[in-house]
């Protein structure tokens, strides 16, 4: 494991290059180490995997087209900046990784096509990939049938676990539960409004909050609303917030719907100064397009913020704007989906072995000190333990960390009592 | 469900639901008008509308950040020529594409469906890779966020004023230009009949490319003023595009006065229906009652009489 992870991207002429050769769907990286000291291949691949004496590939699988690509490209571009710093620090096993990219297309039935083609043609080692729910379900039988290890950045609504799927984001309870208990202490709350999207993660989310704002808290929800995807007109239910005064407003609305609401939650005259709101669903990425104007002042509640202050992050924040751009925004997912080669990388030389069998087997219990987010583990459950944090949003489009818990936060994709 | 609250509280969430029909009727007016025009006028179906509304948004957050950065004094008034700027970048691209493609298409309706589909997905690749997969924030003039105080209890949105405004002015210029100019009666006497039009004289190519692009530029103007109260990113367009159409075929296809019956009616029912009920539930309730009036009146709300 490297503790400078960003010592891979010296030369500009280097990352020019490497940036050109990002558009292209086949990318392999001009070697620097020298590879092909590790262990003789026959023994560390039993069962036919695209791993040779030097190099091992492991594909992307994200959506670059279509809706999910707002969302989707800090995914990429944070597993590409990982597999380039793990390359730099000597590779896996002493193998370099490549890299096949497919394009999920924000099509569901087309992730589970890709996913087949990179574990059935290119015999891929590992995925990193997928983003919403949907597409994870498609492509979830896919790597079960195939035997594949997917690594799956996006917080969700939990319920489910596989011996293919690592987790790297958080399940439904670990954002949830510590941010409401939060909120009701510091401010008292007793009465929550809920607001989100109207399809399986908010609906999922809503359900566990509100078990634990009645059962737990002894508290109240007053209202609680769904739109389809894609609403742009919340005149209605913001009147109806208005009327029923409540505590704190809850959101877990996405994608264009989350813009127009903020904007409109604003005009409306609701200062969010005074009326506290809690969301699950705007990162950094979120608020470029919301605009921090329109959001100063809402409580968000996350495992990683941009902002967070230890040295593995500012190195992670410093790499990754230099290989992408001063201006882009590292949000939640995108820390998530760079843990997904680190945690990869340490299973496979713990087991050492890139079978996927041994992978499965030997992933509870990995640790990743370098994580931006501080320090995570995986749990016997392939989820990961780690911390929640709430932040408060800020007119530049940052959050301020306000809280964090003291301990990780156990992962727990069925929860008892919440169903 | 109301026994809890007051009177007082009572009677102004009412009068603010009221405004908050009101405002959702000028959005589905604005988004509509544009496409009555192209669809209704001259039957192409325009699956790029949406597409045209975002080219004016964008075209709204340049204006933005070029007065950032160059005229930061005269930041307050920007957004009015901003959409100007949306008016003419959404024509000009409109005229463009009835030269390139609509003008091959008139004599096959269908295929238009088909053609603009493709447009629409074109553009928004194009867009995501000019601008970027990430949505953009466009930046407002402090005067046009927050709302106005007209009780202790009753708050207006300024955004929402701001587009009934807009909203009337454009109708009754649109309603001016089809109904009173001498160029709107060249527009409706090619919708009449073709060759006829053709025969006395009218020039029935130029008058198709100009009404083409001007139902692309008010959808451009359009797209300028939703960056109020919306998302502006390469996909946005498409979260209006089936609203749009809605209100467009419910007010029957060649009236301007019944694309704003249709306007008035829907945006009213889902309004009053959200306030009672879910969102989605309020959409499905909406959407179940316009299509069993379509079934009982296929023609839509108005209809035109003309010879076929």
């Amino acid at each position: 494991m490297s503790d400078e992870p960003n010592k891979g991207l010296q030369s500009p002429l280097r990352r020019k290059l490497l940036m050109g050769a990002a558009a292209l769907p086949f990318v392999s990286i001009l070697p620097r180490p020298s590879f092909g000291a590790g262990p003789a291949t026959a023994t560390v691949n039993t069962t036919g995997l695209a791993v040779t004496d030097t190099e091992v590939t492991v594909g992307i699988l994200h959506s670059a087209t279509g809706t999910m690509a707002i969302s989707e490209t800090g995914s990429i571009q944070a597993e590409k900046l990982a597999i380039e710093q793990i390359n730099a620090a000597g590779g896996v096993l002493g193998r370099k990784i490549k890299f096949i990219q497919e394009d999920g297309a924000s099509d569901w039935p087309t992730f589970a096509e890709k996913a087949k083609k990179l574990l059935v043609n290119d015999k891929v080692a590992a995925i990193m990939g997928c983003w919403t729910s949907a597409s994870r379900k498609a492509v979830l039988p896919v790597v079960e049938q195939y035997n594949g290890m997917l690594y799956y950045p996006t917080f969700y609504e939990g319920l489910e676990q596989s011996k293919n799927v690592i987790y790297t984001g958080q399940e439904a309870t670990q954002q949830i539960l510590a941010g409401l208990n939060w909120i009701a202490k510091e401010k008292g709350a007793k009465s929550f409004f809920f607001i989100g999207s109207d399809y399986i993660w908010p609906r999922t989310s809503n359900k566990i909050a509100r078990k634990h704002v009645e059962n737990v808290l002894k508290g109240k929800v007053v209202g609680e609303e769904y739109y389809a995807l894609g609403s742009t007109q919340f005149n209605s239910v913001i009147n109806k917030i208005k009327l029923t005064k409540p505590d704190v407003i809850f959101t877990d609305v996405v994608g264009g719907s989350n813009v127009a609401f903020y904007k409109q939650l604003k005009a409306a005259g609701v200062d969010l100064s005074k009326q506290a709101l809690l969301t699950i669903s705007v990162t950094e990425d979120e608020i470029d397009g919301i605009g921090g104007e329109n959001i100063a002042g809402a409580y968000a509640c996350m495992k990683y913020f941009q902002s967070l202050d230890n040295a593995n992050n500012k190195a992670f924040v410093a790499a990754f704007k230099k290989m992408w751009g001063e201006k882009t925004v590292i949000g939640d997912v995108t820390q998530a989906a760079y843990l997904g080669p680190w945690l990869w990388k340490l299973t496979v030389e713990k087991a050492g072995s890139f079978d996927v069998d041994k992978i499965a087997a030997a992933s509870p219990g990995i640790e990743f000190k370098g994580a931006p987010e501080a320090y995570v583990r995986i749990h016997e459950n392939h989820h990961l333990w780690s911390k929640t944090r709430v932040g408060k949003a800020k007119l530049d489009g940052q959050f301020e960390l306000i809280f964090e818990t003291s301990d990780l936060v156990e992962p727990d994709p069925f929860p008892k009592g919440y169903q | 469900m109301f026994g809890e609250y007051s009177i007082g509280d009572l009677g102004s969430i009412f009068v603010m639901q009221g405004f908050a029909g009101l405002i959702l009727f000028s959005v589905y007016v604005l988004m509509a008008l544009g496409l009555a025009i192209i669809f209704g006028q001259m039957g192409v179906i325009n699956m790029a509308h949406g597409e045209f509304m975002i080219l004016g948004a964008y075209v709204t957050w340049m204006t933005s950040n070029l007065f950032q950065s160059y005229l930061p004094s005269l930041f307050s008034g920007y957004f009015f020529l901003a959409m100007m700027l949306a008016f003419l970048a959404s024509g000009a691209l409109g005229m463009l594409v009835e030269w390139v493609l609509i003008r091959h298409l008139y004599k096959r309706p269908l295929d238009t469906l088909l053609a603009t589909w493709g447009l629409s997905l074109m553009l928004q690749q194009a867009y995501r890779s000019v601008f970027g997969a990430r949505e953009v924030g466009v930046e407002l003039p402090q005067w046009m966020l927050g709302s106005l105080k007209v009780t202790d209890s009753i708050e207006v949105p300024i955004n929402g004023v701001f587009v009934m405004a807009l909203t009337v002015l454009i109708t009754c210029a649109v309603a001016y230009v089809m109904y009173k100019s001498r160029w709107g009666r060249q527009v409706r006497a090619v919708v009449q009949n073709r060759i006829m039009a053709g025969a006395v004289g009218i020039n029935t190519a130029k008058v198709d490319r100009y009404t083409y692009a001007l139902g692309c530029g008010i959808a451009g103007v359009a797209g300028s003023a939703f960056t109020m109260i919306g998302s502006t990113g390469p996909t946005s367009g498409q979260l209006y595009i089936v609203d749009t159409f809605l209100v467009v075929v419910f007010g029957g296809a060649a009236s301007l006065l019944g694309t704003i019956a249709s306007a008035f009616s829907i945006s009213q029912t889902q309004s009053t229906l959200e306030f009672f009920m879910s969102g989605s539930m309020a959409k499905v309730l909406t959407l179940l009652a316009v299509v069993g009036i379509l079934m009982l009146r296929p023609q839509g709300l108005f209809a035109l009489k003309v010879r076929k």
